[in-house]
């Protein structure tokens, strides 16, 4: 199959190229070796919109930072999903590492972070009664935000869709062929692939794909982090993202409420090398535990509901790598995109997309649609509303998941509408349903059911994840 | 308008049906059971084991044959129930407000409510194991229902974490269709199930029983390939060096059940931290008047008997509160105070001028204790002492209290109960 562009990963990175893509007359697909979109570092972050100020100043990292930071809210109304700016506040909590406070100001302003002031322990008592008794000052950064990362990656990638990205799912690249001036064929478990241009968003696997086309190799090292999410109930403790000032206690600990109400806590940073290797550690869960109490008391983490580990995708030069390489013309790297990447990622489809456009001349399709719906939360429709719907539907009716009250009609929509859910985690990812208190105990029979009945599936045939991640092995006394 | 009922009970469980058979029988025309599943009878519709009735009907039952008794009962009374409906609120002024595919959203004014929505079971989120999270992980009551419902098989190599009554059952059943159970670990020292279920259900089939473990690692990318095993000190902190692999592709979880108190907590109803169940007086009723309580929603039950004995009297005193057959409470109240290895009590507090001629309270020890008795102590006078060779967590406990025997204490304000040498 030829296509004038490929794309490799479906992660936040790759939906956002290809949707800026999709604004152009261009022949495009995207190629992910998981059974969805947002299975990788996407899915398992702190779903943090970054105001700038972290990022060395003049780098890509801090350019792309504070333009995804200014692009969020208003590609959140165009594509539909769930985006707060709550603001966030550096907390410092010993005077000597004050001078730590105001040099990371500075490097705000000079990132063009606007907004940014520090905040006296008075003023920050009142912004956050919960925050530590040893706070004496934090940076506010009010434009930081939060964001629904699933829900980010899945509307560029339906957005893409609409306008023509085809998806292949399953599909691992196994190795590039360089065509000269032809391009590249790709191999993958799913047969061969050709495309003039390559884009490598493979987060943690950007260096295997770099290192397929390139003599210089590019190393990538998984820099795993650790979270737990509490419960609604918790989920007032704090209203802005809270970050512990890099000092004594080394890169601390963020808690942040999630856009959905829930409390996030984490993460950890522990570089390993197994690029699967999403295991919660009892040492890195305690550290969450021991560190959040650094920047905010009494979180209450007698409500955590589930931990996880992500997987960030550090290189050593702590810099993100987007452009052709030029040892590979054609073959532009995507690499390197570690935090601030849900925050960059807007920008950073636009970067891959003009040099996408340049390289391949492309002109743009008047027949783009820059907007999309996302699936209908009947919460926010008035009663009438609500019923009128219900009549039309029943299924709008017929609450499955009882701790998200996700409703069978939610559940129908994601497994319909462009590149559907197939799994108990997409359905979870799309309409919450098994993302609360009772981490799917109630919820999954009914999802399977729904699941087999819609896509035409056996009950057996259904996953957790895609893959091996089957729920049921047999039938009863099926080997007695 | 808005429909309105005397009695609106949430959930067509045990409770909700034994509260509305009773409500009925004590004259209460207008009565309805809202039910989210697709039939009555809650969670005993997938408790396809026998041992359930001893106490009520005097034989041994299943679970859906215990089910279908009361069920029948409300039938033959005639008690209206609506099922596949969620109720989404409840306000403090008593609005239950529910939703199905036929109706929508619609709002009902009740009289009086009464609270049976049951209990779920503790995720592996809230256990807090570390590992991977690959398919393969199940509460044991999830594995329950496909297995006894479904008739599907969620794995054959089985690892099962806590010994709760669920957990202990499932170690039999999985082992009946097919399954090789290799381990139950309990992170106590002692079994939070029943004592006849350990032996059933783990000694007879040679399945060994760690107590004083846990799991500490859970491996498998996509289905579940192992878990490690540790013994934990009297702190619970696993000690290194014990650990123990075990590959299996099923880990179950049966670690304690929740009471399932969110609409409670919407109304407004106060909570009891011990229970996780709303606090009630000698009535079953809650902070909120004319609100009322019972089954595993207000304290987490062993045996549905007990259940169905308790809803009984929520569903008597709902009457009595809707026909104004009650009387005027004096205000004087006597708390009940646990102590000494009890946890808690239900009731919390009663009003002895409101009580029944006799009155069940039931709790729960902190403990294993043997040789042991039970002592209940009108202010410091003792008044009852019951010994027992053995009192545990997982066996809930009652005393009976006489109305007669309360009125000749005037001026007793509290009632300790505790455990005491023998």
């Amino acid at each position: 199959m030829k296509y004038d562009v490929i794309i490799i990963g479906a992660g936040v990175s790759g939906c956002a190229a290809a949707r800026e893509l999709s604004r152009y007359q261009v022949k495009a697909c995207v190629l992910e070796k998981e059974e969805d979109v947002c299975c990788g570092t996407s899915k398992a972050n702190s779903a943090i919109v970054h105001a700038g100020y972290d990022a060395e100043e003049g780098s890509l990292m801090a350019k792309l930072n504070v333009e995804g930071n200014k692009m969020m809210p208003a590609l959140a109304q165009e594509l539909d999903f769930p985006f707060l700016q709550n603001g966030s506040l550096v907390v410092c909590t010993d005077e000597e590492s004050r001078p730590g406070l105001d040099a990371l100001y500075e490097r705000g302003v000079k990132n063009g972070v606007e907004g940014l002031r520090i905040v006296e322990r008075d003023e920050l008592v009142r912004m956050e009664p919960n925050i530590s008794d040893t706070a004496v000052a934090a940076l506010y950064a009010p434009t930081a935000g939060i964001v629904c990362p699933f829900q980010l990656n899945i509307a560029l990638a339906e957005n893409a869709n609409q306008n023509g990205v085809e998806f292949f799912f399953d599909t691992c690249v196994e190795g590039i062929e360089k065509l000269g001036a032809e391009g590249f064929r790709i191999h993958t478990s799913k047969g061969d692939y050709e495309a003039r241009c390559v884009v490598n968003a493979a987060g943690v696997y950007a260096d295997v794909i770099h290192n397929m086309v390139s003599e210089n190799e590019l190393h990538i090292i998984p820099r795993r982090g650790d979270y737990n999410l509490l419960d609604k109930t918790a989920g007032g403790h704090v209203k802005h993202t809270i970050f512990a000032l890099p000092g004594k206690y080394g890169k601390g600990i963020l808690v942040a409420p999630t856009v959905h109400g829930n409390l996030i806590v984490g993460p950890t940073a522990i570089d390993i090398e197994d690029k699967d290797g999403t295991n919660t550690t009892r040492e890195g869960l305690d550290e969450v535990a021991e560190k959040c109490a650094n920047t905010v008391k009494n979180v209450p983490l007698r409500q955590v509901i589930t931990s996880f580990a992500g997987l960030r995708a550090h290189q050593p030069g702590h810099e993100f790598l987007i452009g052709e390489l030029p040892e590979a013309p054609g073959f532009i790297d995507c690499a390197g995109i570690e935090s601030p990447g849900l925050t960059s990622s807007p920008a950073i489809g636009v970067m891959v997309s003009e040099i996408v456009r340049d390289l391949l001349g492309l002109e743009k399709d008047p027949g783009f649609i820059g907007t999309r719906k996302g699936i209908l939360n009947p919460e926010e429709l008035t009663l009438e509303e609500r019923n009128a719907l219900i009549k039309e539907q029943p299924a709008y009716g017929n609450i499955i998941c009882r701790c998200e009250m996700v409703t069978e009609g939610e559940i129908l929509d994601a497994i319909h509408r462009p590149l559907g859910a197939r799994s108990l985690d997409g359905v979870k990812r799309r309409t919450r349903a098994g993302m609360g208190r009772c981490q799917a105990g109630f919820c999954s029979p009914r999802t399977m059911e729904i699941l087999a009945r819609e896509l035409g599936k056996d009950m057996s045939e259904i996953t957790k994840a895609g893959g091996g991640s089957r729920i049921i092995v047999g039938v009863n006394k099926d080997r007695i | 308008m808005m429909k309105t009922y005397d009695i609106v009970i949430i959930g067509g469980g045990p409770a909700g049906l034994a509260a509305a058979v009773s409500a009925r029988k004590s004259g209460i025309e207008s009565i309805l059971i809202l039910e989210r599943d697709k039939e009555l009878g809650g969670i005993l519709n997938q408790c396809i084991h026998n041992g359930f009735g001893l106490h009520t009907f005097k034989e041994e039952l299943t679970g859906p044959e215990y089910a279908a008794r009361f069920i029948r009962q409300a039938e033959d009374l005639k008690i209206e129930y609506k099922l596949h409906t969620m109720v989404m609120d409840i306000s403090p002024d008593k609005v239950v407000t529910a939703m199905n595919r036929e109706e929508g959203m619609f709002a009902i004014q009740a009289k009086a409510v009464i609270l049976c929505m049951g209990c779920r079971e503790r995720p592996r989120g809230a256990l807090n194991i570390p590992g991977y999270r690959p398919a393969g992980i199940y509460s044991a009551g999830t594995a329950q229902r496909l297995v006894n419902r479904e008739g599907f098989l969620p794995g054959r190599e089985v690892v099962i974490l806590g010994s709760g009554d669920i957990g202990l059952i499932m170690a039999r059943r999985m082992t009946f269709e097919g399954a090789k159970v290799k381990v139950v670990a309990e992170l106590m020292p002692y079994s939070g199930g029943l004592k006849r279920n350990i032996v059933q259900c783990l000694n007879d089939y040679d399945i060994p029983l760690k107590l004083s473990h846990t799991v500490v690692d859970i491996r498998g990318r996509e289905r579940l390939t192992g878990v490690t095993i540790a013994a934990v000190d009297e702190k619970g902190k696993p000690i290194p060096g014990t650990e123990e692999d075990y590959d299996c592709d099923t880990l179950l979880l049966s670690c304690g059940l929740i009471p399932e108190n969110e609409l409670s907590r919407g109304a407004g109803v106060e909570m009891n931290p011990v229970t996780s169940g709303p606090v009630v007086n000698e009535s079953l009723e809650t902070s909120i008047e004319g609100v009322f309580a019972c089954g595993n929603v207000l304290h987490v039950h062993d045996l549905v008997d007990f259940v169905s004995e308790e809803a009984a009297a929520a569903g008597r005193n709902a009457a009595a509160y809707v026909t104004g057959a009650r009387k005027e409470a004096e205000g004087k109240i006597v708390r009940l105070n646990p102590t000494s290895g009890v946890r808690y009590t239900v009731p919390a507090f009663i009003r002895p001028d409101q009580m029944d001629d006799k009155l069940t309270v039931r709790f729960r020890v902190g403990g294993v204790y043997k040789n042991c008795s039970i002592g209940v102590y009108f202010g410091e006078e003792q008044v009852l002492r019951r010994k027992r060779p053995v009192v545990a967590p997982g066996e809930m406990e009652e005393i009976r209290l006489e109305k007669a025997k309360l009125l000749q204490y005037p001026d007793l304000d509290t009632i300790t109960i505790k455990i005491e040498e023998a």
